[in-house]
């Protein structure tokens, strides 16, 4: 403050470098902060989404769910059409650790069947004497890995000449936790191959929209409307009733997969459509236009990463529809038919309510589905937060 | 515009819609091949019993299967027009005679379940918004998301064996026994009112729990808005404000949401009808399609369909009421 002025003409005092003046250094300063500035959108979107917690352990679950369809004959301790005539509409049995303060390892109690002449229903009691303790990675029920390879390698199996049950047995002595495993197959990849259906049609139609406007616009969002209107359910119901009773089940499944896909685009549709809608009018699409950037350049390479994570959000967010159309439209009658098993089909055993006042351990395919569902909606919801991380 | 003239208008946007939804189930009732005629021959014969080929091929000639099937969607959409709605092959009766009050039980059922919602929805959802992470707002949160995974039908299930275990009481059916098939009247409607909780309760979950997400966030992005910090600066008390400004804008989305849940609402009403057996139209619907009854089936999809525009005209027309904006745009705000 109280410096005295130089006298007039003289340099002010200011401080100078001793370091040799190098002409690059702030280009080089650029390039060394260029590992922050220039984090690719994915690379964001994923340190966004790591936050949700919730979200991620959703994604977990969901990645193992789906990792253990590949190995479910591995995985199941029998295989899904295995009949146990000894053991029909046997409840749970629980493992145990300790037999009479002594530690086993994980066993099971074997059981004894009696019919209640009363009732004639068949009454089952754990043996107290009798300690099975289970076998992993064991031989047991003889299958074909994936359709292909002989093997008979299980994780876990019973002990020799005993039963293991731990989510009890149905009408005709199948093993209700193999069939959930072998169920996941179908009802998971369902809604995947659904989704995949619905989405290419709905970029497809709402990109046409979107990009062209005018008449197409108005035309395709009035289908659109009138889709979206018609409560989904029937119109599945409808649909499915058409598919003939003769076919092949792999074709029952490929046309319930269709139908589901074919009815559900609209959403999506819907959000590309206005993701477009939006995203044209950016200054940076006008720049590619001005610069002379054909259409089909400036929608692959700068209209469809800006919108592909939404897209991907609202596709999770509709995979647990599918799911939930397939396992009603099964459990009605009109989805998938056995021997094709669904966790749809499993339930369709517990249809009865005088069923499950007796059974209901019957009702344990239910779980899966809930657990399923609420990942799908957890993951689609951090994904759909972390979708634009520029926020 | 007037407000006269964006009903006018609105009813008139209404009329393609129409077109097009009966266009799209007549095609899909078309499909299967084959019709009712031809399986009930095959049913005969299988039987060992002659079928009675005059009398059939009367009633093709009536109902004009021996002409294409552009020309027969003509004549249904003409027919429907005058409430004409073709023939139940299956009952052999008139489609309008075979559904009897099943149609307005289906109204009923959806219509208090809309109620039940909002009354539900609108509370829980002021609340989770306004106490935003709090240990109520993360509880509701978690309670709504199990809400919405679990499917009706799963829900009906297991509520049917929890009232079977506890109370001893079977669930199901939309009235006593007795009064099938009779007249409206007192008792009747005491009855139905006593047993439509349950179907109510069952098929408003799911949708409640959406409806209460949606308004947590719609009230959120008002609350946060700058007009709500002002007020607030300027010594406004809290409750005043909530009620006065955000709450109403809240108010027009519940409203416009009608549109998306409606559709849903009246998919879980038919499977859980289904499952429960209730008189309304969703038994009938599955053996209608099973039995591949096109003109029932088509009639049932066509009202289910009619019910839900409907219910969104409704809901834009209360839209504009409400909202200025919305009558002088000429366009609902979604």
């Amino acid at each position: 403050m109280s410096m005295p002025l130089p006298p007039p003409g003289a340099p002010l005092p200011h401080y100078v470098s001793d370091a040799p003046f190098d002409p690059d250094a702030a280009a080089r300063q650029a390039e060394e902060a260029s590992g922050v500035l220039t984090t690719s959108q994915w690379h964001m979107i994923w340190y966004k989404f790591r936050r949700h917690r919730l979200a991620v352990v959703s994604g977990v679950f969901l990645l193992l769910m789906y990792a253990s369809i590949l190995i479910t004959e591995f995985l199941a301790p029998y295989n899904l059409h295995t009949r146990n005539v000894d053991a029909i509409y046997e409840p749970p049995q629980r493992i145990h650790l300790f037999h009479e303060g002594e530690f086993v390892g994980p066993f099971v109690y074997g059981r004894s069947m009696e019919l209640n002449m009363e009732t004639l229903r068949r009454v089952y009691t754990d043996a107290p004497g009798e300690v099975q303790p289970l076998r992993f990675f064991c031989h047991g029920d003889r299958y074909r890995f994936w359709g292909l390879i002989d093997a008979d390698l299980h994780l876990v199996c019973p002990a020799e000449g005993g039963e293991m049950f731990l989510l009890g047995t149905d009408r005709l002595g199948r093993d209700q936790l193999s069939r959930i495993l072998y169920g996941a197959r179908i009802s998971l990849t369902i809604g995947l191959f659904g989704v995949a259906v619905s989405f290419i049609l709905g970029i497809v139609i709402g990109g046409l929209a979107g990009y062209h406007g005018g008449w197409i616009d108005m035309a395709l969002t009035r289908i659109t409307e009138v889709l979206q209107s018609i409560p989904s359910i029937p119109l599945w119901m409808a649909m499915a009733a058409i598919i003939p009773v003769t076919w092949n089940p792999i074709f029952v499944y490929l046309g319930i997969t269709m139908i589901l896909g074919l009815l559900d685009w609209t959403g999506l549709a819907r959000a590309v459509r206005s993701k477009l809608f939006s995203l044209r009018e950016e200054d940076y699409v006008t720049a590619a236009q001005v610069m002379g950037a054909k259409s089909g350049r400036i929608i692959s390479r700068h209209l469809v990463p800006g919108f592909m994570s939404h897209l991907i959000a609202s596709a999770t967010l509709t995979v647990p529809g599918m799911i939930l159309g397939e396992t009603a439209l099964s459990f009605l009658g009109l989805g998938l038919r056995p021997p094709i098993t669904s966790w749809g089909i499993l339930l369709t055993e517990a249809r009865n309510v005088n069923v499950i006042a007796i059974f209901p351990w019957l009702l344990f395919p239910i779980v899966p589905v809930i657990l399923v569902i609420l990942a799908f909606n957890f993951l689609g919801d951090g994904l759909r937060d972390a979708a634009d991380p520029y926020k | 515009m007037s407000l006269a003239r964006y009903i006018l208008w609105r009813l008139a946007v209404m009329v393609p819609t129409l077109l097009l939804i009966s266009a799209l189930v007549f095609t899909i009732i078309e499909l299967p091949p084959g019709d009712y005629f031809e399986s009930y021959i095959t049913e005969l014969q299988a039987m060992g019993e002659s079928a009675d080929l005059a009398e059939i091929e009367q009633l093709r000639t009536k109902y004009h299967f021996d002409e294409p099937a552009v020309v027969r969607y003509f004549y249904w959409l003409g027919g429907m027009l005058h409430g004409d709605f073709g023939y139940s092959f299956e009952y052999r009766l008139p489609v309008s005679e075979v559904v009897g009050d099943r149609l307005w039980l289906t109204i009923l059922v959806s219509f208090v379940t809309i109620v039940f919602t909002w009354l539900i929805a609108f509370p829980i959802g002021i609340y989770s918004a306004t106490h935003q992470y709090s240990w109520g707002d993360y509880g509701l949160t978690l309670v709504g998301m199990i809400g919405i995974s679990v499917p009706n039908f799963m829900l009906a299930v297991i509520l049917m064996y929890f009232a079977n275990q506890w109370f001893g009481v079977s669930i199901g059916h939309l009235m006593d026994q007795k009064f099938l098939g009779e007249p409206m009247s007192w008792e009747k409607f005491r009855s139905i009112l006593s047993h439509i909780w349950i179907p109510v309760i069952i098929i408003g979950t799911a949708g409640t729990a959406a409806m209460i997400r949606r308004l947590r966030a719609n009230l959120l992005d008002e609350l946060h808005k700058q007009y709500v910090t002002t007020a607030r600066a300027k010594g406004m008390a809290p409750g005043p404000l909530l009620r006065k400004y955000p709450l109403r804008m809240a108010l027009n989305f519940f409203i416009s949401d009608i549109g998306s849940i409606l559709p849903s609402i009246i998919s879980g009403a038919e499977v859980t009808a289904i499952v429960l057996s209730l008189e309304t139209t969703g038994p009938m619907l599955i053996n209608a399609l099973q039995s591949q009854d096109m003109y029932l089936a088509g009639s049932f999809l066509m009202f289910l369909a009619f019910l839900t525009v409907i219910g969104m005209l409704v809901s834009d027309i209360a839209l504009a009421f409400l909202d200025p904006r919305i009558r002088l745009g000429g366009e609902a705000r979604k």
